[in-house]
């Protein structure tokens, strides 16, 4: 077990450094660099005129002159080292404060997404296997399919007019007003949730279509094993031989594929983040893409890839843990 | 719909003279030795087993194209695909107007639908009414109501604005259109362009993109998969480590990033191609694994091993006799990843990353529906949706059926 871990570990590490190498080939390659943005964004209606001189002088300041390998190393060990991913230019502050709290509220709402996910493609996907060919099923592999062919934008635009317009309830953004600048409280975190549910049920909509085939596939695969039907012959009642033998085994491919579904959240936050005026993570990276204030960009990417690879970290250990099959080490 | 008429009629004989068959074999079989057959059911049992001789000496790719037409909502997938595909290729005659072409008397209009009665009675020929401008008893604005009085008769072949048919035939024909005023069939947005003609001239865009970002990303694995497939060792654990990096990254992220970077200056066209090439780029991984698997499966095979004995190149021994072994499989991968370069670049265009107007996609068109008082003042700029959504349905039945299609083991005969 303790040598598993250690591989995959080593394996996590020299992915995330391949990983944040094209993370700053991908910040480096809009034209222009910080220096005469970070000029003209300053000066601009200051009625100051900048001079090359000083757009160079901006540009030692900020350790731009440097090569580009040099000014990966500086970067990346900012951030090993001290946590610091560098200057936010557009708001005129650090990346750190940025992004600041927004990390948790990210981490939360992708939680409560992959726990609506799960919580309804396991139990309805095995339901859907277990009355295969009944009207039920063939209702959920339509949905299926609407599932992944919707775009999640425009099921967040619906949806926001739906409850603006039956509930009367202003969900955009992820707070009430009132709680916005309150201090935390159970209050305020009771609001969070009550806003939460949107945007996690439309990441969940199409991560559900997707794993629901998955676990009626193997669960259907299961279903015809033998070791089911001598259960059944030896009396086994129906539910708890479903449990026992190949509803177990229906729910590995879903925990192998968690870190994939992590990944494909993180596809579609920062769209429907547009559509809702969500401000996390995932809202923030559109505006920085937008800005082209690609420190943000490059820490908010850099943490996104980081969270899928801990969630595959995860998803490796954790099926390691329920399916004793797979040989350790290997 | 002829196509469909035609298949469903093909269909309906073949059952039947599969019935009829079945029938006459049953009778045979029950009065036991020698059948006595007419000679009809004679010819049709002749018939069956020249079928049946047809079908063990088919090659592979008949097989494959019998199966798939058995698959009959891939069929249908296939029909309206391809109905899309050329209502966005002959978007020039299809659509009555060009893609920003205005109708300055009808801002954020409704949309016509021609009629065949009104209150002045009925006609053979549809016709909508005319528009009138008036002002809001509330607001005071202009808003053009339409003008119950005046008739303007939808007519076939109309004569309209000249455009250039597939990009370098002049025409002036246009597939239908009214005389004498401006038929909007799914409304116009609010500086008055017309949804329909730009929601087929967005087709085009959408579905061109698809392509070439699915065919850029096809080569891009056959390479990348085939190196590592065919040398395997080091070469294939360095590549193996470089997909797993463009796996992990969250992929509309790292599109966006790319596309952050394309030069604002740059024109319509520039923008158009690099966003094939942004969204062709990183397509390959699950492509290249796939690739890889099945050649490191095969590659000591003893054809392989004879081919590379008798001095075959690398390139030669991997395109002729590796390849064809699961080029159905492959096809079924591109297929299949057909709705994430649309989703992608729909996602992208709308908010505001990908192409940029005058530009029209299905994303473009769709950012102009981004707030609620779209979706209640004037829904039919969601129009273009619904063409996102068929468009990735189509591609993903059609995916199926071909994957059933393709399957050798499949037990369907």
């Amino acid at each position: 077990m303790v040598r598993f871990v250690a591989e995959r570990v080593f394996g996590m590490v020299v992915t995330m450094v391949l990983v944040s190498m094209m993370v700053f080939v991908i910040m480096e390659l809009p034209p222009g660099d910080y220096a005469d943005r970070y000029a003209f964004r300053k000066f601009s209606g200051t009625g100051v005129n900048v001079t090359e001189a000083d757009v160079a002088a901006i540009r030692a300041d900020l350790g731009l002159d440097k090569s580009a390998p040099e000014r990966y190393l500086d970067w990346i060990g900012n951030i090993v080292l001290h946590g610091d991913f560098g200057q936010a230019f557009a708001f005129e502050t650090s990346v750190n404060n940025v992004i600041g709290d927004k990390v948790w509220l990210t981490l939360g709402l992708v939680l409560m997404t992959l726990i609506i996910t799960y919580a309804v493609s396991i139990p309805v996907g095995i339901y859907a296997a277990v009355k295969r060919g009944s009207a039920a099923d063939y209702g959920l592999t339509v949905f299926s399919y609407l599932g992944l062919a919707l775009p999640n934008f425009l099921l967040a635009l619906v949806l926001l007019y739906i409850s603006s317009r039956y509930f009367g309830a202003d969900i955009g953004g992820l707070f009430s007003e009132d709680y916005e600048r309150a201090p935390w409280s159970l209050a305020k975190l009771w609001d969070l949730i009550k806003h939460l549910w949107l945007p996690a049920f439309v990441l969940a909509w199409s991560a559900v279509a997707y794993q629901l085939q998955t676990v009626r596939a193997t669960m259907s695969d299961e279903l015809n094993k033998l070791s089911v039907t001598a259960a059944r012959a030896r009396g086994v009642p129906e539910r708890r031989l479903l449990i026992k033998y190949p509803a177990r085994l229906a729910v590995n491919p879903v925990v192998s594929t968690i870190g994939f579904d992590v990944n494909r959240i993180f596809s579609e936050l920062p769209i429907v983040a547009a559509v809702l005026g969500l401000t996390e993570l995932g809202g923030l990276l559109l505006r920085a893409y937008l800005d082209l204030d690609m420190y943000v960009a490059g820490a908010i990417l850099l943490l996104l890839t980081f969270a899928v690879v801990m969630m595959n970290f995860v998803s490796d250990i954790l099926l390691a843990v329920l399916d004793p099959r797979i040989k350790l080490g290997g | 719909m002829a196509l469909v008429i035609v298949l469903s009629v093909v269909l309906a004989a073949v059952l039947v003279l599969r019935a009829r068959v079945a029938r006459a074999v049953e009778r045979a079989a029950e009065k036991g030795g020698e059948p006595t057959l007419t000679a009809k059911e004679q010819r049709l049992i002749a018939k069956d087993e020249a079928r049946r001789l047809k079908y063990y000496s088919a090659s592979q790719w008949t097989l494959v194209w019998w199966r798939f037409r058995r698959h009959r909502a891939a069929m249908a997938a296939s029909v309206v695909l391809g109905l899309m595909f050329l209502g966005g290729l002959f978007a020039e005659f299809v659509a009555p107007y060009g893609p920003t072409t205005r109708d300055t008397a009808y801002l954020d209009g409704a949309p016509q639908i021609p009629q065949f009665c009104d209150q002045n009675g009925c006609s053979w020929r549809p016709f909508i009414h005319g528009v009138k401008t008036e002002r809001d008893p509330v607001t005071l604005r202009a808003i053009a109501v339409p003008d119950p009085e005046t008739r303007l008769y939808v007519h076939l072949f109309v004569e309209g604005e000249p455009v250039e048919l597939l990009g370098f035939i002049p025409i002036t024909t246009h597939l239908f259109g009214v005389e004498g005023g401006m038929l909007h069939l799914w409304g116009t947005d609010s500086i008055g362009r017309d949804v329909f003609s730009r929601t087929l001239y967005a087709t085009w865009t959408s579905l061109s993109i698809g392509i070439l970002g699915v065919l850029i990303s096809f080569v891009l694995a056959l390479v990348i998969g085939g190196i590592a497939g065919y040398f395997g060792g080091v070469i294939d654990m360095v590549i193996q480590r470089v997909t797993e990096v463009v796996r992990v990254i969250p992929i509309i992220p790292l599109y966006m990033g790319l596309a952050a970077a394309m030069p604002k200056e740059w024109s319509t066209t520039q923008v158009y191609f690099a966003m094939t090439v942004i969204l062709g780029l990183f397509g390959w991984p699950t492509l290249a694994r796939r690739v890889r698997s099945q050649l490191l499966s095969i590659r000591d095979e003893d054809y392989v091993v004879a081919a590379r004995l008798a001095g075959a190149r690398p390139r030669s021994i991997i395109a002729r006799h590796m390849l064809p072994s699961f080029t159905s499989f492959i096809i079924v991968d591109l297929v299949i990843s057909f709705p994430y370069m649309i989703l992608s670049e729909t996602a992208l265009s709308f908010v505001g990353l990908g192409l940029r107007p005058p530009a029209v996609s299905w994303g473009v068109l769709l950012q102009e529906a981004q707030s609620i008082r779209v979706l209640e003042q004037t829904p039919w700029l969601l129009i273009p949706a619904l063409f996102v959504v068929v468009a990735v349905l189509a591609f993903t039945v059609i995916g199926d059926g071909l994957r059933d299609a393709a399957d050798p083991y499949a037990s369907s005969r």
